[in-house]
């Protein structure tokens, strides 16, 4: 076993046995890492906050043959503001299952960590309803299955673009139109994000493209993984309460 | 030893260990033992109404006509209510929801008793619901989503207060724990 550094925001954590819990970390040199927290469910435990979700941290950790031990953590952010405002919790946790699911076993993912902690300063600063959609595409980008934006991903000449499939790789032409219709002004949002125009959709944020541009987002992302997002659901359902039947 | 050793926090050595104390303690006190088990299984069953363990339709606490059943105390689980009845503070009644909100693992209102938490205001009278989940970010989530539920029905609701453990030290604290102790400060009565 050997020790290491690295820098962490915590995406999920579970109950292990009477006082521990696996948390897995997102880390950019060592990608994703599944790591036992010894006692953080007693409540004098020194890193048991530290090592809630969301929480951005610097940790010290032995490696495991399955699991590592988490042994010091340090916060650097806890987005405490985003934790207690359910829409902007919503949108977190959905990044958070996004970055969970791309993020490889001790594989350095330096821009996705980069990304994910950029995404989750920008909400708690903005509380745009414009972030989740923002940080999947830019995601899909870093990824390298970024959409096509600006010509027909499929006859790579229409720019007249009123559609969008992920399987063709972005967005299509009136005479090859297939998968989802995208308004004007969802495609036009898309491409301010991904063109550098990203502080002015944040700014502005208008509802319809917005929630339109979150839903081609997260079914790309969901094409891109092969697996539904638990997430996405439910947090929107946690973010608009429904009244009881 | 087998069958010991299913139990949480029992090892094989453990279990080694009990099955052979079994093994040498009076027949009636083993006995006993087993009678208990059998009898907790066969005759423990949800509250209807709090969903807390008891014995018959309705628990313990919820069967106590002294305790005030207009204040209600939302705990994750049943083992929570023996924690808040060790501190003799609270003498209202309970709501267990079965667990919290964990959208990361699935887990959505639905899941939870909520709608039954609900159903209780207006028939139980309820003024107060104290919100007493877990501290973390599932516990948290899920008073809010309940904060927002049941506000707008008139109901006065609250949160139990997190901060430093007692007897703990405040160097050692973190920022997040240490952080809502100081938002959550009141006057000293002197």
């Amino acid at each position: 076993m050997s020790l290491y550094r690295d820098e962490a925001v915590v995406v999920r954590t579970m109950r292990l046995g009477e006082a521990d819990r696996i948390v897995t970390l997102v880390t950019p040199e060592h990608g994703r890492v599944r790591a036992v927290a010894k006692g953080v469910r007693r409540t004098k435990s020194r890193i048991g906050a530290r090592l809630e979700p969301l929480s951005h941290v610097a940790l010290l950790a032995w490696h495991g043959r399955e699991l590592d031990v988490v042994t010091q953590v340090e916060a650097v952010d806890t987005f405490r503001s985003i934790r207690e405002d359910l829409p902007l919790l919503a949108q977190a946790l959905t990044m958070l299952e996004v970055a969970d699911q791309v993020a490889v076993e001790r594989h350095p993912m330096p821009a996705v960590f980069a990304l994910l902690v950029r995404a989750l300063r920008t909400l708690e600063r903005t509380s745009s309803p414009a972030v989740l959609g923002a940080f999947c595409w830019k995601l899909l980008v870093a990824e390298g299955v970024g959409p096509i934006v600006d010509r027909c991903a499929r006859c790579d000449l229409g720019n007249d673009l009123v559609a969008f499939d992920a399987g063709e790789g972005g967005f299509l032409c009136r005479s090859c139109r297939r998968g989802q219709g995208v308004s004007p002004d969802a495609l036009a949002l898309v491409r301010r994000v991904l063109g550098g125009d990203l502080a002015g959709v944040l700014a502005e944020a208008p509802v319809g493209p917005v929630d339109e541009s979150e839903r081609l987002a997260l079914g790309a992302v969901e094409r891109h993984l092969d697996r539904r997002l638990r997430t996405a659901r439910q947090a929107h359902e946690l973010a608009t309460p429904l009244p009881p039947r | 030893m087998d069958e010991l050793g299913r139990l949480p926090g029992i090892g094989p050595k453990s279990a080694q260990r009990i099955a052979f104390h079994l093994l040498k303690v009076a027949k009636e006190d083993a006995l006993r033992l087993a009678r208990t088990i059998v009898e907790v299984k066969e005759r423990t069953v949800l509250c209807s109404t709090c969903f807390n363990i008891g014995i018959g339709e309705r628990c313990a606490i919820c069967g106590d006509d002294r305790r005030d059943r207009t204040v209600v105390c939302v705990v994750e689980d049943p083992r929570d209510i023996v924690a808040v009845e060790r501190t003799r503070e609270f003498r209202g009644r309970y709501h267990v929801l079965g667990g919290a909100l964990n959208p990361i693992e699935g887990v959505g209102p639905e899941q939870l008793r909520i709608r039954e938490l609900l159903g209780r205001i207006d028939t139980d009278g309820i003024a107060e619901v104290i919100l007493c989940t877990n501290p973390n970010l599932e516990g948290d989530t899920t008073a809010m989503y309940l904060a927002r539920l049941l506000r707008p029905l008139g109901v006065r609701v609250t949160r139990i207060a997190s901060g430093l453990p007692v007897g703990g030290d405040l160097e050692y604290a973190d920022e997040l724990t240490l952080g809502r102790a100081l938002e959550g400060r009141r006057e000293v009565d002197a």
